[in-house]
Formats: structure tokens, sequence, C-alpha cells
């Protein structure tokens, strides 16, 4: 039974998992590194996943379907940036009515849109992309993962750009003092992240289901967020860490099958969550001033 | 060109409640070092922050090389070649020095910062001031004085030709400052201009070219260096002169509290030490030589590896704070702003912090905000606290007042042992002298205080007995009526040992 569920198959499918995480936990990391913490991830990847299938289902093309995912992420977070940074209203608050917004939002105009209660109708996916010369085939937006975690890793720590951005978070008057623009930095910091967030909804509703259906994310931007902070605000932990939690999301539906209750096997991903936070982050330490808002 | 570098003319600004800045007009030449003197909430750090573009004035002008210039932000401070060191350091703790010096003004090369080039520059720009500092180390592991150091080549990096240097010395020991002096007469001979603020009147004579004193928001004097002594500094500043304190004969009480083979490895080894009723023991070291590690653990903050500790022969060394502090010790902790204080709290509470729980502060579990009021107003009047209210956060007091509120928080409740560490740091010259002699009529009245302090004038002045810390062992307990600093020195920096 264990070789049969360990396998490549396995593998991929917990790849296939781990996108969404992985998109909405490096936008996360920006939100975070510098200085605003962003649990309106869960909100922004629901209409992401929304965004995608309204572009797709007008247009036929699921990349219009992603740019709007995009776009719609990215308003997501502009009213999280207005709410947090320029009007220092606690990012928690302001993170949770996104959240409470966001489900509210996409039912209303999903049941006005599509004049059904529940879901969407089935979409176009995205044509996979095919290895050259062999039978593989690869979902777009993988690859554009694999890019995305790259470039970020680089981008952080390697360029102008990210020394900024980490020092925004870790002593905004710091950077300040030096003609550093905080709120700019900042502002940048929560649209990337939104930006990135709506990907992962996208990923969600474009690859994974082929449909919208309300309240489709439950609970992913949370687990995204546990992702960023096991991987310790570094692109390449939190794919690491969004790995391990696709893979437990993988391991849930090959058991599935097994006659164990599923109650109990859908909590797997949560509670492999919850261990790896108790275990791990006791010793993982937040940008300092995260979540604080910046005030002269 | 203008023979001055800066000038400022009718600079105002108020916060709530304060006049910070009252018409102040500041004068200072190309190439000297200028020191700018005054009490605690004199407006000096206000002053520095419109220079900087930190804070916008309600009123008045800058001229810099003589044309009128519109600071209204740090970076165009930095276009014009102004630099300022602030009084708490900025700093970004987990950032490496190189990252730290070059935030803001970073060098590119394909897309990502240029690391080797920048540190090659950097190696050139310390030898040429005769500064240096380990680049690749993570700033939040280096002691302040490097820290200080990380600060001044930011500064000359951006090429800064005044450079602010707001309290540089407060938190330095007395090697340390040496050296900054000697890196600013080297920053002189090259041209720079220096503006220096400091309470330590000795500091100011020996550094500067001209001193400008400020009191309650206004400029109220100018001196050459050689027109000024401590005395006319002194009675510019606080409108009197000053007193040196003085030792009545020291009549030893009773035991108060023994430590016992305290050890902590690898900070403390086998310390024994004794603290009588009526006496002040000065305790001298560099730092982190196990000082702080040695107050912690009186102060419960730290449990030692092996050791006792009497408290009136109880034992206590397994007691946490707040039990310590309800037996008889008080503690007047080393760093104000996170140990001493909540900046977010107000006056009041801060007051009543520890005893919130306790009557007359708290009732069957409700504060008793009347009592705690008057409490409060009554400390900061006898204290002279300079705040608009006791309702306002501690945060907005000046770094002096910030410290007052500790040590009246600290004496209102009559501890019968006290242990001060640095407790006039950053303070000036007035609210030391207050300090000195809060302690002594304690010591007069038969408390027992253990004072911790890097000013060796201190130590000196006010000890009865003076215990030597080096590389966490007691090296010596000397009596400063028989001793002069350089023997201290000698004691501090291990080359003599009893
Ligand atoms: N941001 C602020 N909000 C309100 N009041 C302030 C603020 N900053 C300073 N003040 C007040 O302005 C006055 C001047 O403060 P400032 O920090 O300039 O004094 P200082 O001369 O630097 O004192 P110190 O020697 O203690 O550092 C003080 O009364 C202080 O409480
Ligand atoms: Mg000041």
């Amino acid at each position: 039974m264990i070789g049969g569920i360990l396998s490549l198959e396995l593998l991929i499918s917990a790849l296939r998992m781990s996108v969404p995480l992985t998109f909405a936990s490096l936008g996360g990391v920006f939100s975070e590194r510098g200085g605003v913490v962003n649990i309106a991830l869960e909100g922004i990847m629901l209409v992401g996943a929304f965004g995608a299938v309204v572009g797709t289902y007008f247009t036929n093309n699921p990349w219009i379907g992603l740019l709007t995912a995009m776009s719609f992420g990215f308003l997501i977070a502009l009213i999280h940036a207005v709410v947090s940074i320029s009007f220092r209203i606690n990012q928690i608050i302001s993170g949770t009515a996104l959240n409470i917004m966001a489900t509210g939002l996409t039912t209303f105009l999903s049941r006005l849109i599509f004049k059904a209660a529940g879901s969407s109708p089935h979409i176009e996916g995205m044509v996979q992309w095919r290895f050259p010369g062999t039978n593989w085939q690869i979902s777009p937006l993988i690859v554009i993962m694999f890019a995305v975690i790259i470039i970020s890793q680089i981008v952080i720590f390697k360029t102008r750009y990210g020394l900024r951005l980490r020092a925004c978070g870790e002593n905004p008057y710091a950077a300040d003092s030096l003609g550093v623009n905080v709120i700019k930095m900042r502002y940048s910091g929560v649209l990337i992240s939104g930006v990135l967030g709506g990907l992962g909804g996208a990923f969600l509703s474009l690859e994974h289901a082929r449909v919208f259906v309300e309240g489709m994310t439950t609970g992913r931007g949370f687990i995204a967020l546990a992702g960023m902070i096991f991987g310790r605000w570094t692109p390449l932990g939190s794919f690491s860490a969004c790995f391990l939690f696709g893979l437990a999301e993988a391991l849930r539906m090959r058991l599935e099958g097994f006659g164990i209750p599923t109650q109990f096997i859908q909590m797997i991903p949560y509670i492999v969550t919850m261990c790896v936070l108790v275990g791990v982050v006791g010793r993982a330490v937040a940008p300092a001033y995260d979540g604080i808002p910046f005030e002269k | 060109m203008a023979e001055y570098i800066l000038e400022t003319r009718g600079i105002t600004k108020h916060f709530p409640g304060v006049l910070a800045n009252d018409n102040v007009e500041i004068k200072i030449r190309q190439g000297e070092i200028h020191s700018i003197i005054g009490e605690n909430g004199a407006g000096k750090t206000t002053l520095m922050n419109i220079i900087y573009g930190l804070i916008r004035p309600d009123r008045g002008e800058i001229f810099y090389r003589g044309k009128k210039v519109e600071i209204s932000s740090p970076s165009i401070a930095i276009r014009l070649g102004i630099g300022m060191v602030h009084q708490h350091f900025m700093l970004v703790p987990p950032f490496t020095a190189w990252e730290n010096i070059i935030l803001g003004k970073e060098v590119i090369k394909n897309g990502v910062l240029d690391k080797d080039s920048v540190c090659s520059e950097l190696k050139r720009l310390m030898d040429s001031y005769g500064l240096s500092v380990p680049l690749e180390e993570r700033v939040e592991d280096l002691s302040v004085g490097i820290r200080q150091k990380v600060e001044l080549i930011k500064l000359l990096y951006r090429g800064a030709e005044l450079l602010i240097l707001d309290e540089p010395t407060a938190l330095l020991v007395p090697q340390e400052i040496e050296e900054l002096f000697e890196i600013l007469d080297n920053l002189k001979k090259q041209g720079k201009t220096v503006i220096f603020i400091s309470h330590k009147l000795k500091e100011v004579l020996r550094i500067s070219d001209r001193i400008t004193v400020m009191r309650r928001g206004k400029v109220v004097g100018e001196l050459e260096r050689e027109e000024a002594n401590e005395e006319t500094l002194a009675r510019l500043m606080i409108g009197k002169t000053l007193e040196s304190p003085q030792l009545e004969v020291y009549e030893r009480g009773e035991e108060v509290l023994r430590l016992e083979g305290i050890s902590l490895p690898p900070k403390l080894r086998n310390i024994n030490l004794s603290l009588y009723k009526g006496e002040i023991l000065g305790l001298a070291g560099i730092e982190g030589n196990g000082q702080k590690e040695l107050l912690e653990i009186i102060t419960g903050l730290l449990r030692p590896e092996k050791g006792r500790i009497f408290y009136k022969n109880r034992e206590v060394q397994h007691l946490d704070p707040k039990s310590l502090r309800e037996l008889g010790i008080g503690f007047i902790p080393e760093d104000r702003q996170t140990t001493g204080l909540i900046l977010d709290f107000t006056v009041a509470e801060n007051i009543i912090l520890g005893r919130h729980d306790k009557e007359p502060y708290s009732i069957r579990g409700k504060l008793n905000l009347p009592t705690i009021k008057k409490t409060a107003v009554d400390i900061v009047k006898d204290y002279d606290i300079r705040a608009s209210s006791v309702d306002k956060h501690v945060r907005f007091l000046s770094g002096g007042n910030q410290q007052k509120v500790i040590l009246g928080r600290e004496f209102y409740f009559e501890p019968e042992v006290l242990i001060a560490s640095q407790p006039t740091r950053g303070l000036d010259i007035g609210a030391t002298e207050m300090i000195h002699n809060l302690l002594l009529s304690a010591r007069r009245r038969g408390m027992a205080i253990l004072l911790y302090s890097s000013d060796l004038d201190e130590i000196m002045t006010l000890s009865d007995r003076v215990a030597v810390i080096y590389n966490g062992e007691i090296v010596g307990i000397l009596s400063p009526r028989e001793i002069d600093e350089a023997t201290l020195g000698l004691y501090m920096t291990g080359v003599r040992k009893d």
C-alpha cells in the first residue's frame, strides 16, 4: 500500500496542489518583508479564482482570465494598502474585513453573472505546455511559478528594491532617515502580494476545478501564510513549506479510497500545518516591524 | 565661499503642549566642531531633526552655504551634504554593516547589488578617516561603539560635509569616546564640519571650537571655546553653578545583600559581594565584562548556574523580579526605553507599573485612577519631570525626562536595596546633579545602593567602595579615596588584580 501511495504520480500531484499555496505565500513574503501583514491573502485568492473564471468565461481565453485574476487581486490589495498603510488601521482588522467582503462579493457576483447558485459553468482550462520531444505536459502556471520563485529570491536578497523593502520591514525609521520612501515601498510589497495571490487563486479555478465554486479557497490563504512563516519569509523556504502542505493534500486525496472516514482524511493538510507551525515557528523570527504601521 | 556652512533663522516648532524650538538662530562655521548643549528637553534633537528634514518647523528659514534651502525630507538634506547620527541609532539590526551603510545609496551592477565594489570603496573610505568596522557582520552582533562607527561611515559614504552627531558619546565607554574624538579631529582636518551634542561639559570643552547653549527651546548663548569653562556653561544651561556632591563619613550598617559564589559561565565566575545599609557600592567595568548579567541575576531577570543570593539572610536567587521588588529591592535598568518603561503607556501608568495590582492603585481588580493620577502628579512635581501632563505617553518625553520617570517610580516606593544601572546616562547636568543628590540622600536614610555606571567620574565621586569587574570576575574592591582614575583603569583592563 505504501508503495502505491508514494509514487511519482503523488509527487506530481503534490506539486500541483502546492502551486496556489506557493503563489500566495510568495505574495505574503513581499508584503511582510515590507512590514505589512496581509491576511487578506485568503480573500485575494478567492477573487483571483473568481476573476480567472469570469475572464475566461467571457473571452474563452484563459490568459485573459489570468490577467483578470491578477487585477482583481491587485484591487483587493490596493484597498488593504490604502487602509493599513495610508490610514494606519490595524492590519489584521483590514485583512479580516477584506476576507469577509471577498466572500460576499464573489458569491453575489457569481450568482449575478452565471445565474446559478453554488458554482459557475465549466470553462476551458489552459492549454498545457509539452516538453519538446516527449509526451510530458506541464501547466504554464507551474513554469511561471518556478520563474517567480527564483526571481523573488533574487529580488528580495540581491537587489536594491529588496534591500529597501526589507529595511522597511525591519526598521522603517532607519530607512526613512536615509531617504527611502517607506510608504511607497510598503505599497509595492502589498500590491505585489495582491497580484501573486490572484495568480494563486487563478490556478485553483483554472487548473484544479475548471469552475468557480463559492468559497473555494477554504483557508488556503492562511495555509499559505503558515508556509511563509515556516519558510522564514524567504521565497525558497516558502516554496518548500508549501510543497510539504501540497504533499499532505495530495496524500489526502489518495487516501480517500481506503475506507477511512473522509472527515478525518480531510483534516490531514490542516493537521500538518499545525504540527509544522508548532514545531518550527518558535524559532522563526518575523521582520521586526511586521504589522506595525509607520508613523512619522 | 560663505563663512557659515549653516545658519538658521527664526526656527519655531510647537508640539502639543510644548514649544520645542522658539525662534532658534544658530550659525555653524565651515570646518569647525560646534557643540550644542542644553538641558533635557531644551530642543536640541528637535532642531537637528528639522535641519535634517525629519520634521518640518512651523516657521523659520535655513541657509546652507549662504543659500536659502527648503529641507522637506532627509533625502534633500543628504543631497545638500548634511548627515546625521541619531540619539537612538537608526540601524537595521539584521542587516550586515555594509548593507546598512549603502541602504538608500546602493551600487548596482547587472541589476543586483554590487557588493564587491561597494566593499572595496568602503575600505578605502575607512582607511582615509582612520575608521574600521567589520563590513560582513550583522549589526545586531556588533558592540555599541562599532555601531556608532557604522553610523559615521554611513554619513561619509553619502559624502556628508556637515555631520550632526546627537549625543554620540552617551553610550560609549571612555576608551571609545577617546577614539571617537580622534576620528572627529581627523574629520575636521579633512575639512568636514561637525555639530556635536553632549551633556558632558568636559567632552564639550575638549572637542569644540564653538559652543551654542539652548534652554527651553531658545538659544541663550554662543561662545568661543576660549571664553567657556564649566561654570559659565552650567550657569547658561541651568541658571546656576554646580557643586560636586559631597560624601559624608561612611558608617557601614548591617549587611543586606550578599552574593555567594555566583557563576554563569562563560559570563560570570564565582562572584562574592556584600552590600551594606547606608553605602553606595560602585561597580566599575568595561562593557561586556559581565556586569549586565550580574545585575540581571541580582534583580531576578536571569538565573545563575551556581551560587546563592541572600537578602537579609533569606535566600532569594530563585525569586522573580516581582517578588524581589515586593521584598524591597528596587531596580533602575540600564535601557530605559525597552526595560524601564512601556513607551506607549502614559506617565501615570508607567509610574505605578509593578504596583498596579496592589492597593491603593487597584481595588478588587479595578484600577483606582484618581489615586494613580495623584501619585503621578506628585512624582512629576517632586522630580521636575517635564511633561505637559501625566496622561502623556512616555514616548514623547525627552530622554532625560523618561529617565526621571523611572527614578521617581523607584524612589517613591523607598526600597531597602536599590540596584541602579547607568542612572544618569543621557541626562543633562542639572538632572544628573539632582539624581546624584537623590542617591546620596537615600544613602543617608540607610538605603543600600549598588551603582553601575560607565562614567568613571560618577563612580569615583559617589561610591564608598568600588568593585571592579573584569572578564566575569571581581578583580578588586577599592576605596575611591585612596586611588585615582588611572589605577581604576588598570583594574578595569585586567592589568592589575588583587
Ligand atoms: N514627537 C514629539 N511629540 C511631542 N512632543 C515632542 C516630540 N518630540 C519632542 N517633543 C518635546 O519637545 C521638547 C524638546 O525635545 P527634544 O527631544 O528636542 O529635547 P533635547 O534637547 O534633545 O533633550 P535630551 O537632552 O533629553 O535629548 C521636549 O519637551 C519633548 O517632550
Ligand atoms: Mg535629544
